[in-house]
């Protein structure tokens, strides 16, 4: 019937409106700055406010914008790989180390440490509180069935987290859905969990002391070696992604293991405690 | 005949329409536009309205020819046509603004519109419902304005299918006397009506359909007192 | 009980402080669903009309199409628009992805359906009301259809409105391809889940009021803006 003959006037009305979208569009994409480069890392490392303090001082001194993307490890690592980002910034070095073999990174620094902790309910189900054995903790937990949420989703917190698990020799897997509670999700996300159905947890020290909503919660183990907790920060390859921002992610990964990078991490307090230990090879520079 | 119109006369040849083997509608000729009241009458289902349609263009007979003033259909000009329908269909806007939607559309001035409105709303004693929404009149103001719109445009032919089917005697009375005034000025009017009563009272000219086949066309005098057929005797008697 | 209060009347005094950062997410959030919402109806109420009105091959299958897609879930939208703007897809070299740009693009995507098939449902009831009356008026086509979205006006509004809320209240689609960077590509969804999992609940829900808030205070002014033009004139 009708759209045939309407097709000039519709072009040009469909026209006018797409330069006006354009526009707006342009300007809110332009308003930004001409030199940054995107940080691929991971929600605990965010959740914790270290990049609220120390990205600010980097760009002060090198006049770079840095703009984070925080996601689980795996799809720091994954969009890092899909050519998404200049920097790969996650706690998981297996995973790390074989970015590099595979190519996608130029080479792999340490950068800082810090240390996971299990938090639990003040009544403690498990009597684990206080315990300086990581083996019995866990058995605890299992033996007693009592809640324990998981990430669940092979980020850096969960891997390590099932690598304390066979450490002590407990198969948490046949129990999930019933005690072992995998959430699928960030570490905040986890917690919300934990704390909602009253359950252990394991997670990072700085998250823990940067989240909200504690609801009577404490920090049911710490302290122990197999708890460390380590990041290491690497350059995307330009052999593999020819449009990242070398010359300017090269500056970031300097700085960062830089003394003035590593003295701003170990600046970073979260109430009055420092939680995370800078431990770069090259802090000499 | 109106020697300068140029939609008339309206003329259908062959006309053919089949449903579900049914034949709804068989006219082998049939031409209107002459002055006066013609009333098409026929019992419910005779296809009195169906062949106003097909004559209007509304419905395309599977079979046949319908052309107006000798031109194809298909180039009918619709700008001097009336066609008044049963249920009168109304745009979303005030009773004004509907009188001036047709008008607007011929590309008539804002100011020109709004004035023959207003005398169009008062000829028809409609003026307290000028800013009304027209989707919240009475049965009887629709039907009232649904004909002011049809006459506002000063049509060349004015088909009126069942126009006061619904409505109170007031409201009727109202309407037969337009149609009465209407014809007075040369405008051929077609009325369908199933009331006999209404033919009587306005008709100067019968068409009696029956079972989708014309079966006289008389004048309204000798159609009453003396039909052609058995069917229009019948008809009349009930 | 008292834990849900407490977070209410955190959250109101948040508010009330004025945070300029919470000025600068709100105005992106407006910026990307408005914007998306132009681009929606620039195509989805042609393409309704277009429905509504015009018998083709085919019209059957896009109506299918069309209304599947308005169920669409954001977050496999915004998974499927990152491969496409990743670096190494398709469209990667326009450097989109991250960009207030790329949330736009995915928010019009998941948007242009609903206001498509609302259109098409509004102007299909139109256009059997009145298609044989437009026939009688003898109207040009470009007439007919300025005279459809005209008279149904009020249930095209309704389709846009719908459209915005969408758009508004969508997480998924803005969190994958904008990346939830500071400053940047933040909007008040995005928030509201940052703060969630950093278990800020009271600033999560201050943020959800105000997204109510503003999406109550759009549709009140139309809706005021609707009652007054009924009573003062009919078009």
């Amino acid at each position: 019937m009708l759209l045939r003959n309407l097709w000039p006037r519709l072009s040009s009305a469909f026209g006018v409106g797409i330069i006006v979208v354009s526009a707006i569009c342009a300007s809110l994409t332009m308003a930004s700055a001409e030199d940054f480069i995107t940080i691929q890392s991971t929600t605990s490392t965010r959740d914790s406010g270290l990049y609220d303090f120390i990205l600010p001082v980097f760009q002060k001194s090198s006049g770079i914008e840095v703009r984070v993307v925080s996601v689980g490890t795996g799809q720091a690592i994954k969009n890092a790989a899909d050519c998404n980002g200049d920097v790969l910034l996650v706690h998981s070095k297996p995973d790390e180390e074989k970015f590099v073999a595979d190519g996608f990174g130029i080479k792999r620094f340490d950068v800082m440490y810090n240390d996971f902790v299990i938090v639990g309910p003040k009544d403690d189900p498990a009597k684990i509180n206080g315990l300086k054995d990581i083996e019995l903790a866990l058995q605890n937990i299992s033996n007693s069935k009592s809640f324990f949420a998981s990430r669940g989703d092979d980020s850096g917190t969960h891997k390590a987290e099932l690598k304390l698990w066979k450490l002590a020799n407990v198969d948490p897997k046949p129990f999930s859905g019933e005690w072992y509670l995998e959430t699928g999700s960030g570490m905040g996300k986890t917690l919300n969990v934990a704390i909602g159905k009253n359950a252990y947890a394991l997670t990072d020290r700085s998250t823990w002391a940067k989240y909200g909503n504690k609801q009577g919660f404490v920090v049911s183990v710490e302290g122990l070696p197999p708890l460390l907790n380590q990041y290491g920060v690497i350059a995307v390859s330009a052999d593999k992604c020819p449009n990242v921002k070398t010359d300017l992610a090269g500056k970031f990964v300097n700085w960062v293991t830089s003394k003035e990078g590593q003295q701003a991490i170990g600046e970073y307090r979260i109430d009055g405690e420092q939680v995370f230990f800078p431990n770069a090879q090259n802090a000499l520079n | 005949m109106d020697k300068t119109s140029t939609i008339l006369p309206l003329e259908g040849s062959g006309l053919s329409v089949v449903r579900d083997g049914r034949v709804l509608l068989d006219v082998d000729h049939v031409k209107l536009g002459k002055q006066g009241v013609t009333c098409i009458l026929g019992h419910n289902g005779a296809g009195k309205s169906l062949l106003l349609k097909v004559l209007s263009g509304l419905v395309k007979p599977d079979l046949g020819l319908v052309r107006w003033n000798g031109a194809s259909i298909e180039r009918a000009d619709y700008k001097k046509f009336g066609y008044m329908k049963q249920n009168a269909v109304l745009l979303r806007r005030s009773a004004k603004a509907n009188l001036e939607f047709p008008l607007l559309s011929f590309g008539w001035s804002k100011q020109d519109a709004s004035t023959k409105a207003d005398a169009a709303l008062e000829k028809a004693g409609l003026t307290h419902i000028t800013h009304s929404s027209a989707r919240v009149l009475s049965g009887g103001e629709r039907q009232r304005l649904s004909l002011a719109r049809m006459l506002i445009v000063s049509p060349q032919i004015a088909i009126l299918d069942e126009p006061t089917a619904s409505l109170d005697p007031e409201s009727t009375a109202a309407i037969e006397q337009t149609i009465k005034s209407l014809s007075g000025t040369g405008v051929p009017v077609i009325l369908v009506t199933h009331n006999l009563n209404q033919a009587r009272r306005l008709a100067d000219n019968i068409i009696f359909l029956h079972q989708g086949k014309i079966l006289s066309q008389q004048s309204s005098l000798s159609f009453f007192n003396n039909p052609e057929c058995e069917e229009a005797k019948k008809f009349i008697s009930e | 009980m008292q834990e849900l209060s407490n977070t209410f009347w955190d959250a109101f005094g948040l508010l009330l402080r004025f945070d300029a950062d919470l000025y600068e997410i709100i105005g992106l959030s407006l910026k990307v669903s408005f914007t998306a919402l132009i681009f929606a109806c620039l195509i989805g109420i042609p393409l309704g009309a277009l429905l509504a009105s015009t018998p083709f091959r085919g019209r059957a299958v896009i109506n299918v199409l069309v209304n599947t897609l308005m169920g669409m879930p954001p977050v496999v939208v915004g998974l499927i628009l990152y491969l496409i703007l990743s670096a190494n897809g398709p469209l990667g070299v326009l450097q989109l992805l991250y960009t207030p740009t790329a949330m736009i693009l995915a928010q019009a995507v998941l948007v242009t359906p609903i206001v498509a098939a609302l259109s098409r449902q509004a102007l299909e009831e139109m256009n059997e009301e009145y298609t044989e009356q437009f026939k009688l008026f003898g109207l040009g086509k470009t007439e007919i259809l300025k005279t459809l979205i005209w008279e149904a006006r009020y249930a095209l509004l309704t389709a846009i409105l719908a459209g915005l809320g969408r758009a508004m209240a969508e997480v998924g689609a803005v969190l994958i391809v904008g990346g939830n960077i500071d400053h940047l590509t933040r909007v008040m969804t995005t928030t509201i889940a940052l703060e969630t999992s950093r278990g800020n609940l009271a600033i999560a829900l201050g943020l959800g009021i105000v997204l109510i808030g503003i999406s109550l205070i759009i549709n009140a002014s139309l809706y005021a803006m609707r009652y007054t033009a009924k009573a003062s004139r009919y078009g």
